[in-house]
């Protein structure tokens, strides 16, 4: 193979598991904190997704786009942890379950209704719509490397946040052992609207910058839904850690397996999860269940 | 999973024997419209079997369903229909053969892991029939002629008939309740219970877990295929979406919508999503809407599920049996 075009794959696998490292981390984090299956994580994509096509047209640029539409996202986020998922923590799994499988089917409609069955596009921001010139033929768009680069500052953001603040220490507590960290007088409401809300917003601005990426169309969250699912359980629920490795892998495997094996790709992802999970049925690092 | 308390039982056998009556009384549309939902029905119970039986969800369960139709697609022969006697064990064995496969993997697992380990194996199924060209690829099959029921070249059975495919659909489903019945009082439906309440115990007790839950995926799905077999028979055509986790979904959300720890939960489940998907796509096209919002309203009200709608309507001191003085 030739090395520039398989630097460029490399560059495209990793963009895309930085992409789903941000999706799947407030997923993660969801699961670890709150104990919570969240299907509708998916939605909260195609949420920033759809804000992004939406306020792009109004504003003309994606920047403004993203400012404007990520403190809606948080808020969205926040109404549906008070609303609905706060009265789930104590209950079973399978009612989470239930539950957030109605919101999807409520979000998906809502969409449907304000923007429509039609396939979008969103503009890349003029500032980065040029392309690197690798060789004569091949060439690396700049707005990829952006987004590279976004989820990167955003994952050491967080990393920062969660290893080296006393938030992230209580975040981390409540990962072990919740009604201990209830016990010695956190507010762990307010933690579990927090941890709720951010990781939607994390979904959300992933589906913003993916937008000039991939076309805006409807269901365009379950699709990423289920693919993040996977990365949070070949790394091991509850660990930011193991979701950023398992991220890149899933990532990298998808994009050579479309390369080389265009009719086993899909099935590449999810043989990739069933090894791990038969070699280490918790995950890649996930505590003993 | 408990039987269901005697008032349910009661509306149970009266939903039944209004459902005797459906061809006699609705046309067409409504006869084939309650051929699916019994098939539905029987999907759901065998999830069932596994979910409320011995406490593993699964989220693949449509592959089952799915590999039976294709099998029935498959041994049909180009212009005429299979006979039942080889399409039916086929299309069950079928099923059965590849649970235990999966499952023989699978159950090494548990929990959410236990989940997403059975999505990976239908996602795979799924990717299979669909980016490639092994059995018709994305188009799907069509089936020239529905199976046939003969003994000796003398017809029993046209399941050509509508009327006559409800009738052995609605058998179906009853037989298979039944059946999920005796199972859970046999020594067998005994020991997946103990399993589902405290495995630890249960291994402790000398039982071999691993393979009482590989039995009870098996067998759940045998069944799951045999409502597959009946829905090849009914619609005639296969396509991969029947692979696809919308399939799987829906089948766990029936049982869950329905509830959890009654036998009939899954039945109540399957009829509730169908007919209300029905009566509310009639009056508009964002019926899915609607549907989210009965499916959360029914999690944040009635939590054991639908079955528990009734006992609440009932009067207080009848739902304690006790007498009301004068």
């Amino acid at each position: 193979m030739d090395p520039t075009f398989a630097l460029i794959q490399i560059l495209n696998g990793i963009q895309y598991g930085l992409l789903l490292f941000l999706i799947a981390s407030g997923l993660t984090l969801a699961f670890g904190v709150l104990r919570v299956i969240n299907l509708a994580h998916g939605s909260f994509y195609m949420v920033g997704a759809y804000l992004a096509f939406w306020l792009t047209q109004r504003t003309g640029e994606l920047w403004l786009a993203i400012v404007l539409g990520l403190p809606l996202a948080l808020a969205l986020g926040f109404a549906i942890e008070r609303v609905m998922i706060r009265f789930l923590y104590e209950r079973d799994h399978l009612q989470q379950v239930l539950l957030t499988y109605g919101l999807i089917l409520i979000l998906n409609e809502l969409q449907s209704i304000v923007f429509g069955n039609e396939v979008h596009g969103v503009p890349a921001p003029k500032a980065l719509d040029f392309s690197f010139r690798l060789t004569d033929t091949l060439s690396y768009p700049a707005y990829r490397v952006a987004v590279s680069i976004a989820c990167l500052a955003v994952a050491a953001t967080m990393y920062g946040v969660i290893q080296h603040t006393r938030l992230g220490m209580v975040i981390r507590a409540g990962s072990v052992n919740r009604e201990m960290v209830e016990i010695l007088g956190f507010d762990v409401r307010r933690l579990s609207a927090l941890v709720f809300a951010a990781g939607a917003g994390l979904a959300a601005f992933a589906g913003m910058i993916a937008a000039p990426l991939s076309s805006v169309y409807p269901g365009l969250g379950d699709q990423v839904l289920i693919v993040c699912f996977v990365v949070v359980v070949i790394g091991g629920i509850g660990s930011i850690k193991g979701a950023f490795v398992a991220a890149l892998l899933v990532g990298l495997a998808d994009t050579f397996g479309k390369t080389f094996a265009p009719g086993l790709a899909s099935v590449a992802v999810y043989a990739l999860m069933v090894a791990t999970l038969l070699w280490r049925p918790q995950g890649l690092f996930g505590r003993n269940a | 999973m408990a039987a269901p308390p005697r008032m349910l039982s009661v509306l149970a056998l009266l939903g039944l024997a209004a459902l005797l009556l459906v061809p006699a009384f609705a046309d067409r549309f409504y006869v084939q419209l309650f051929t699916k939902v019994m098939t539905m029905a029987i999907f759901a119970m065998s999830l069932g079997l596994l979910v409320s039986g011995v406490g593993l969800v699964s989220l693949g369960h449509g592959a089952f369903f799915a590999l039976a139709a294709y099998i029935v697609a498959l041994v049909s022969p180009a212009t005429e229909g299979a006979s039942l006697w080889l399409a039916l064990p086929l299309a069950i064995g079928g099923a059965a053969l590849a649970a235990l496969a999966i499952g023989a993997l699978a159950i090494r697992t548990s929990g959410v892991y236990f989940i997403m380990i059975t999505l990976a194996f239908g996602q795979m199924l799924f990717y299979l029939f669909h980016d490639t060209k092994i059995a018709g690829g994305a188009d799907g099959l069509f089936i020239a002629a529905r199976p046939v029921v003969a003994v000796g070249g003398i017809a029993l059975l046209q399941l050509d008939h509508r009327p006559s495919l409800f009738y052995a659909t609605l058998v179906a489903m009853a037989a298979t309740y039944l059946f999920l019945g005796i199972v859970s009082r046999a020594p067998f439906g005994k020991a997946i219970e103990g399993i589902r309440v405290n495995e630890q115990r249960m291994r402790a007790l000398g039982y071999d877990t691993y393979l009482h839950k590989l039995v009870a995926f098996g067998l759940s799905g045998a069944l799951a295929g045999f409502s597959g077999f009946i829905y090849a028979t009914q619609y005639t055509y296969v396509n991969p979406a029947l692979f696809s986790w919308h399939q799987s979904g829906l089948a766990l959300m029936m049982v869950i919508l329905g509830g959890l720890r009654s036998r009939l939960g899954p039945l109540v489940g399957a009829f509730a999503l169908v007919l209300i998907e029905e009566l509310v796509q009639a009056w508009t096209t964002h019926w899915l809407l609607l549907i989210g919002v009965f499916v959360i309203s029914v999690v944040l009200t009635l939590p054991n599920g639908l079955v528990d709608l009734l006992p609440r309507l009932l009067p207080r001191d009848r739902r304690r049996g006790v007498a009301v003085d004068a």
